[in-house]
């Protein structure tokens, strides 16, 4: 039982990482027609950034926007100098292109910081201990940090004229351009929006574990796989999706190796492909 | 000069040609109906007025402007507003919602602009909250037009409106786009119904492959042989 | 030695090229000819080449292999094996979006590859599978590279024929457009399914043929990278849809990055570490450059040929029918 409870803790603590990365996922797919594979790297990016900011003396916290801004900041620039002009031609092409994408951030990533782990901080955290339950202040952190993020994206996707525009062209691209809405506007926020949360998803799966150029892509194929539970251009659906992968891959290391966990979430994914495509929550395919 | 003009309009979607020169013209105080048997183009031309069609030949004016080659987020702010006979609400936002996006382009207060609407269709008032995607097909077809009129259009572009739904909600329709043409704005749409259509068109146009076949008021066209027996079925 | 070192050099440069050359064949069809996204690739190639492993590699006590089977066998399986695991990705995803194709595709093989990495008893693990035999005597690197050479000319004019016959005619209309062909009452799905599970036994082939030619295969040759992104580069070089561009695009690639590996032997000594990265980047930046400046690739598939002579109408045109409702 206390197994399953600190594990349990740790399920939401990856559920909110995972919750992050596949909100954006999902709009971007809305918004664009395609899946990002880029984006565990995007999330890689975000966290380096933190770490550039973190050397020059400033805590994570303070890092965390300014890298929200840098990262942002380059999405828009990948998406205005390549995707911009592949839109053109068939959203499969963004496929090759953002998988291509892919590994060359995390090339020069490596490039840049190096190819081996790195940390935040130092030194180890006193935990919070409820009974036998151990619960580092990080966690606490990046569950709190996932909350306010989720509700700030909901206010902006809810009552923000910008937001609601976003949801209007991922519903149906043909009408929000009949309703006049600006297109290029939309997927130019569509990138801040989905670098910023990136930028979250990734400092928090650092500060959790550690920094590695392949850190985002290891979790990738998890945050797919929320994204689809969720169901695919769906960014609230992201949330449900995201705590259910990220909980169940955590329980799944009491009965199987933890090198796994990706495989549970794969397993998942392919559960729900077969039994409903649409994801957990009704609506348009 | 009238407020829309097509003059000798040829254009397809990339490959032939769907419609082999057409004109046509539509005013702010009239109803305008094209009918005409299935393949004619009727709705094609109604997507070449809203600059969803790519024009080979001919041109189109709106209120003096040259529109021949703009998108429909160029038309949409010039007055034109379009209503598509499918997918023609966001499924997942509320009715208020449709309702802000089609006044996206406003910057003044469009409050007034909405009031109207849910004096127009009071049906969406009782629902303004609710999913567009989860109401029946009237009530849909009321958010697309409601959506479309937040923009204060000039002219009103109608693919098949009443498509679908029961004779009531048919009825309906027809006496709100009389409604809505009351206050000014033109109407040009394609109907199915063509009948009980050109019963409150001002004028119409019969569309065959692509060209026009035969254009004159609403009621010469309800009383002339050829169309009644070809076109409106007996 | 100078002179029969590069002539090795070479021989090992022709022999590999040709290996890609099949997966890029393998690929051709799913993408170039029916537009499948498989980004797994290098789940099929492992698969190829650990159970032609397996099976022919001399008996061992630290894993269930090997069982000093004949290389025929062990390719046969090879084949076998790729294509079961092909039907089952496809049973799932065919009906649905690209997307999911290529979720599904790099989700297994990442998951081939955890568990070539951690179970031990029948992959040995990290430390790979050594003692590979080459098939049918071609011992000699000349030899197995003519043996490549034939095996790619087999698969290029199966491929050739493939495209020219009706069943390549309706796979490239469905990528075209799916509503018509299902419209003329195909079965869109059986025919995808049908195409992806070719493509992937000959990339299982491919993956076969890998480990005779090494000897040894362990599952850093099946990181994403290797197999997957390279391939692709090739693909799109060489040109989609196209069966001599997948030749000629795997040969030019498997150039380029083998340069590139000699080229890297220049950079100073605190880069060295790093010349895998500095590499990838190059192949990342090939690759973008080749979709913004010549998506088409250098030889671009030859629509004329194949197509039926009335073309489809598009989806949303209205029938030409002037028919009274």
């Amino acid at each position: 039982m206390i197994d399953f409870l600190q594990l349990l803790v740790y399920g939401v603590v990856l559920g909110s990482i995972l919750t992050l990365g596949a909100i954006g996922v999902s709009l971007i797919f809305g918004i664009l027609r395609f899946a990002h594979f880029a984006h565990g790297d995007i999330m890689t990016l975000g966290a380096f950034s933190a770490l550039a900011v973190v050397s020059l003396g400033l805590p994570v916290l303070v890092a965390l926007p300014i890298a929200m801004a840098i990262t942002a900041v380059i999405a828009v620039v990948i998406d205005q100098t390549i995707y911009r002009r592949l839109r053109r031609t068939a959203p499969v092409i963004l496929l090759i292109s953002s998988f291509g994408m892919a590994l060359g951030l995390r090339s020069l990533i490596q490039l840049i910081f190096g190819p081996n782990n790195q940390v935040f901080a130092k030194g180890i955290q006193m935990p919070y201990r409820w009974g036998d339950i151990v619960v580092k202040p990080d966690h606490l952190l990046i569950v709190g940090g996932a909350i306010v993020l989720v509700l700030v994206v909901h206010m902006f996707l809810s009552h923000t004229k910008m937001g609601k525009a976003m949801r209007a062209m991922s519903d149906n691209v043909d009408l929000a351009a009949a309703c006049g809405i600006p297109a290029e506007r939309v997927v130019m926020w569509t990138w801040i929006l989905a670098g910023c949360l990136a930028t979250a998803a990734g400092v928090f799966l650092g500060m959790d574990a550690q920094l590695h150029p392949v850190m985002g892509w290891n979790i990738l194929l998890p945050v797919f796989a929320a994204t689809i539970l969720g169901g695919i251009g769906k960014p609230y659906g992201a949330i449900a999706g995201g705590m259910v992968i990220g909980i169940a891959m955590e329980l799944s290391t009491m009965v199987m190796p933890p090198v796994y966990k990706p495989a549970v979430a794969f397993a998942i994914m392919v559960a729900m492909l077969i039994w409903r495509p649409q994801g957990i929550f009704k609506g348009q395919a | 000069m009238s407020l829309l003009d097509i003059k000798q309009i040829h254009g397809g979607y990339g490959g032939m040609n769907i419609l082999n020169g057409v004109d046509l013209t539509a005013d702010r105080d009239e109803i305008v109906v094209i009918i005409g048997p299935n393949g004619a183009g009727k709705s094609t031309l109604l997507k070449a007025a809203f600059g969803m069609l790519k024009i080979n030949d001919g041109t189109m004016t709106f209120d003096g402007e040259d529109i021949t080659h703009l998108r429909p987020d160029q038309l949409v702010g010039k007055g034109i507003s379009y209503v598509p006979q499918e997918r023609n609400v966001f499924p997942s936002m509320t009715v208020l919602e449709n309702l802000e996006m089609g006044a996206y382009l406003r910057k003044d207060d469009y409050s007034r602009q909405m009031e109207w609407i849910f004096e127009l269709f009071p049906r969406l008032a009782e629902r303004r909250k609710q999913q567009a995607g989860l109401m029946s097909g009237g009530e849909r077809q009321m958010v697309a037009m409601g959506r479309a009129l937040m923009l204060e259009p000039k002219l009103l572009l109608l693919d098949e409106p009443t498509a679908g739904l029961s004779p009531l909600f048919i009825d309906q329709t027809f006496e709100q786009v009389k409604a809505i043409n009351k206050t000014g704005v033109g109407i040009l749409m394609v109907e199915q119904n063509a009948r009980q259509a050109l019963h409150i068109a001002d004028r119409g146009y019969v569309l065959t492959t692509g060209r026009n076949r035969i254009t004159d008021t609403g009621a010469n066209l309800l009383a002339n042989e050829e169309v009644s027996e070809v076109f409106l079925g007996g | 030695m100078e002179l029969s070192g590069l002539l090795f050099y070479g021989i090992s440069l022709l022999t590999l090229a040709g290996i890609y050359g099949i997966l890029s064949l393998g690929l051709n069809l799913q993408w170039g000819f029916t537009g499948q996204f498989n980004i797994g690739i290098a789940g099929f190639f492992a698969i190829g080449a650990y159970s032609t492993a397996i099976l022919t590699a001399a008996p061992s006590n630290s894993f269930v292999g090997g069982f000093d089977l004949p290389t025929p066998v062990g390719l046969l399986v090879a084949v076998i094996m790729s294509g079961l695991l092909s039907v089952v990705i496809g049973w799932v995803t065919m009906r649905l979006r690209t997307d999911y194709l290529a979720i599904a595709t790099i989700g297994i093989a990442e998951i081939i590859r955890l568990l070539l990495k951690n179970e031990d008893w029948l992959t040995n693990g990290v430390r790979g599978i050594p003692a590979i035999p080459k098939p049918l005597g071609l011992d000699s690197p000349l030899a197995f590279l003519i043996g490549i050479i034939v095996v790619l000319v087999v698969v290029y004019l199966l491929m050739e024929a493939a495209r020219k016959s009706p069943w390549g005619r309706v796979l490239r209309a469905i990528r075209e457009n799916e509503n018509g062909v299902m419209a003329a009452g195909k079965n869109i799905q059986r025919f995808r399914l049908e195409a992806f599970v070719v493509g992937s036994t000959v990339m299982g082939l491919a993956g076969g043929l890998y480990a005779h030619y090494f000897g040894f295969i362990s599952p850093e040759a099946f990181e994403p990278l290797f197999a997957t992104f390279l391939v692709w580069v090739m693909l799109i070089a060489g040109g989609s849809g196209n069966n001599k561009g997948a030749i000629l695009g795997a040969v030019l690639i498997w150039f380029v990055w083998s340069g590139s590996e000699l080229a890297t032997g220049y950079l100073p000594a605190e880069w060295q570490a790093q010349a895998g990265a500095v590499r990838v980047l190059l192949v990342a930046i090939l690759l973008q450059v080749i979709l913004l400046t010549r998506p088409q690739g250098l030889l671009p598939e030859d629509m004329g040929a194949g197509r039926t002579s009335d073309p489809t109408p598009k989806e949303g045109r209205p029938r030409k029918v002037p028919a009274g409702e």
